[in-house]
């Protein structure tokens, strides 16, 4: 019997944030999914439950740890009390990319990632122009190459193809070449002060700072209006373009709904389901381009509470997710940037992604190497006995009798990793492996092997790829 | 497996990740701009291995100058592209994919698996040694393993004894069972499911079929060019093997001199034991082994190590390589520098495509995207 209060939520929790265990699922759904839905949107009403100043006390090495931001916002995506602000900063760093590959200070990037926690449900206007001023992003586009007499536009461009309008929707193209050059030059000037050379003197942060003297002022005409633009009026227009309303919404659908084509084929491919986008666009100009009315929208809808298992897990939530649901890493411990690593063997080095487009989604995620590095990491954790988070789910199953039907400990290790569910020929074949090997007697150190080799044969399914 | 008796040619190719640093590799130890620009991080002159009396090999590569010695080893000097970039992570892609204008999905070697085995008759036809798949080998739906402990790969490998665990395989085997008429994510999900499978089954072999007299180093790479000399000797049809320095290594910014030689002593005994073990074999006649790096280095200096740079060097090694030094080696003058570092002279897809050319008898053009001009070192 399926509950469906707490299955719905398990499809809310996987999307809005990494997943949770089976007894947060419970309080959850006792808010009721509405509330829930409000209280993720509004992460700053909650205590993050990330106390930094508490962790470097008793853990001196961790400040160093933390020290090139992937394993600190890895941390943070395994232990925030904030869902959803871990989620959306996600969905951001995917889109308005940089990447450590071309960063003078890793620690730079985490202002940009902080930004994106503070901003990233908030204006879409707010937040292109917070990334147009954001130091490693000046950096990543060569912004600050760009000068009033040798204009740089790979900035221009990117902020216009991949950043906020795309390059077509419904066949046509959504500008031109001379919009791109109207938009990079309207962005001379937006610099960052001078980074201090990493030899010898160790890595600075820089600062966005406004040139006007290298700006240029010209009269300037985009996207059919005229004006002496500069970077703040161009993003004004850009943020009332339909364009721009279709490209936000088909990136929140394809990340928080259901797996669609990549980017680069939007021009040509209508969305997967254009009623679902076109609730979307119209939140976008009802809010005055507000992700969180977006959001709010969304979560809401049929669409997306049908969407369940439509996506492919990528490598961040499958990772992060597993370390949710076995509960390590809760206090400051060693071991934490092989984790991190387990990301990138998987396909997605967080930070640095692949290149300014963001990762590609979807069945893009799986090849025979990562699909192996994904499968073999999931079941090492699922399996082992001893962690927090597998050890509650045995307790939870053990309490049910003195013995488990072969069909019931299938079952409850589905519901324990999030109401999974698995066809009939799978679900079968588990029944009969469990029966074969026996009566479960709960309470047991059996039982424990046993609990924790069924949930390393699930994570190891097909179905199990899919959030 | 193969069946027939003519052996397929194999291409292995190490990379040197971080940016080797070409002038401390191979040293132009008489050049006086060399000792100018190297006030601190230089070989000395009297350490260097002499080619001819302009350049020598580093100290650490006297294993490699046996080979050198024995005319099998190709020695590619200026090699870069146009607009060299000095990130890391771009001029590698752009070495992987062949695009240095834009942004390539495709790596030239997935395409030369594409080729070599239209059909994927073989999901070893591509070998990877390494965790995560270098963008060298990547093409949708192209399988490569890859391979981070050959002696322990395959898929569930944490499940506990060894009845539950061929229990486990056999079920993840009928889970991944290709299935017709499911939808099209799914079909390609399951046959990549079967795929691993299989072709972690077949590599399984590969070490219990092995015995050599060669003992190789316990560092990285030497443990991976072993992992690719036994499945190479294990005959299961792979064409193309991979593997990579440790991420990153060769970024040698500060106190180069004692990593840079540490890292060629390292690569110099693997590579010298690969082949040594393929010869005690006699499985060295069709291999081919080709090393590059990202970058070269700055020309002057840091005072302890070398910042990006471009104009780098490569090595192609095997008994059908004509021995040699190919390309030019780059002017130290200041007049022929490209923004301080050394200019190209010859454009790694002319390599690349005489390797798929010459070696794998493959259409070149398609895959590093034009024509360029290939180099003799191989008939």
């Amino acid at each position: 019997m399926v509950d469906n209060d707490t299955a719905l939520m398990a499809h809310l929790m996987r999307r809005a944030g990494f997943g949770a265990p089976y007894e947060a699922l419970q309080a959850w759904a006792a808010k009721g999914y509405e509330a829930a839905v409000e209280e993720l949107l509004h992460p700053e009403t909650q205590p993050d439950g990330i106390e930094m100043d508490v962790m470097e006390r008793y853990f001196i090495e961790w400040r160093e740890l933390l020290a090139g931001g992937t394993a600190y916002w890895t941390w943070r995506m395994m232990n925030s009390q904030r869902p959803l602000e871990e989620k959306i900063a996600l969905f951001w760093h995917g889109i308005l990319c940089t990447g450590h590959s071309k960063c003078e200070n890793p620690r730079q990037q985490l202002v940009e990632f902080d930004m994106f926690r503070r901003l990233g449900l908030g204006s879409f206007r707010d937040i292109l122009l917070e990334i147009s001023r954001d130091p490693a992003m000046v950096f990543y586009l060569d912004n600050c190459m760009s000068h009033k007499d040798a204009i740089n536009e790979n900035y221009g461009r990117e902020l216009l193809e991949l950043f906020s309008m795309g390059v077509g929707m419904d066949g046509h193209p959504n500008y031109t070449e001379d919009d791109v050059k109207a938009c990079a030059s309207a962005f001379t000037g937006w610099t960052i002060t001078n980074a201090v050379p990493r030899y010898p003197y160790g890595r600075y942060a820089s600062h966005f700072i406004y040139n006007a003297a290298d700006h240029d002022d010209s009269e300037k005409t985009f996207l059919g209006e005229t004006g002496r633009f500069n970077g703040e009026d161009i993003i004004d227009i850009i943020v009332k373009q339909p364009a721009t309303a279709r490209f936000i919404s088909r990136h929140l659908y394809n990340f928080f709904v259901a797996d669609d084509v990549q980017v680069p084929a939007w021009q040509d491919t209508p969305p997967r389901d254009p009623e679902a986008i076109k609730m979307l666009e119209e939140a976008y100009f009802q809010s005055n381009y507000e992700i969180r009315a977006m959001l709010r929208v969304l979560f809401n809808a049929d669409f997306f509470k049908q969407a369940r298992f439509a996506k492919v897990k990528s490598p961040v939530e499958s990772v992060v997710g597993t370390m949710r649901l076995v509960g390590d890493f809760t206090t400051p411990k060693p071991g934490l940037p092989a984790i991190v690593a387990e990301m990138r063997y998987m396909g997605q080095d967080l930070a640095n992604p692949p290149t300014v487009e963001g990762w590609h989604t979807g069945k893009e995620w799986i090849d025979s190497g990562t699909l192996v590095e994904r499968i073999n990491f999931t079941a090492d954790q699922v399996g082992n006995v001893n962690l927090p988070g597998i050890r509650a789910i045995i307790d939870r199953l053990g309490a049910e009798g003195s013995t488990l039907s072969a069909e019931r400990l299938v079952q409850g290790c589905l519901e324990m990793l999030g109401h999974y569910e698995l066809p009939e020929d799978t679900t079968s074949m588990l029944v009969a492996h469990v029966r074969k090997e026996g009566e479960l007697r709960t309470g047991t150190e059996d039982f424990d092997q046993r609990v924790g080799q069924m949930l390393q044969l699930i994570v190891a399914t097909q179905e199990y790829l899919f959030a | 497996m193969m069946t027939d008796n003519q052996k397929d040619n194999v291409l292995v190719v190490l990379q040197l990740s971080g940016g080797n640093d070409a002038l401390n590799t191979i040293v132009p130890y008489t050049n006086p701009l060399y000792m100018d620009n190297r006030p601190a991080v230089r070989i000395d002159p009297k350490q260097v291995l002499p080619i001819n009396d302009a350049i020598g090999f580093n100290p650490a590569m006297a294993p490699l100058q046996e080979l050198w010695d024995e005319g099998n080893m190709a020695i590619i000097q200026g090699i870069g592209y146009p607009h060299p970039n000095r990130s890391h992570f771009r001029s590698m892609d752009i070495w992987h994919t062949c695009e240095p204008d834009k942004v390539g999905e495709e790596g030239w070697l997935g395409r030369a698996l594409r080729d070599l085995d239209p059909k994927k008759e073989n999901v070893l036809t591509g070998v990877n040694f390494g965790r995560g798949l270098p963008r060298a080998l990547a093409a949708p739906g192209v399988p490569v393993a890859s391979v981070g402990d050959l002696e322990t790969y395959g898929v569930l490998t944490g499940i506990e004894g060894a009845d539950q665990r061929s229990e486990a395989l056999e079920m993840f085997s009928k889970m991944y069972a290709p299935l017709i008429g499911r939808n099209l994510v799914k079909e390609y999900i399951s046959q990549t499911g079967s795929d691993a499978l299989s072709g972690a089954d077949i590599l399984s072999t590969a070490p219990q079929k092995y015995t050599s007299t060669v003992t190789y180093g316990s560092d990285p790479v030497a443990q991976y060019m072993r992992n690719i000399a036994q499945v190479h000797l294990a005959e299961l049809g792979t064409r193309i093997l991979y593997t990579t320095a440790p991420y990153n290594s060769f970024d040698t910014h500060a106190s180069e001199l004692g990593t840079h030689i540490r890292l060629w002593g390292e690569v110099s005994n693997a590579v010298s034991c690969f082949f040594q073990d393929l010869k005690e074999h006699h499985a060295s006649d069709n291999v081919v082994l080709f090393m590059f790096t990202e970058f070269g280095r700055r020309v002057h200096d840091n005072g302890s190590g070398t910042d990006h740079g471009s104009g780098g060097i490569a090595f192609v090694i095997g008994d059908a390589v004509q021995g040699g030094l190919y390309g030019e080696y780059p002017s130290l003058a200041a007049d022929q520098l490209l923004e301080g570092d050394l200019h190209y002279n010859n454009d790694f897809r002319g390599t690349y495509a005489t390797l798929l050319e010459r070696w794998m008898g493959l259409d070149a053009k398609p895959i590093v995207g034009g024509s360029f001009e290939q180099l003799d070192f191989i008939s």
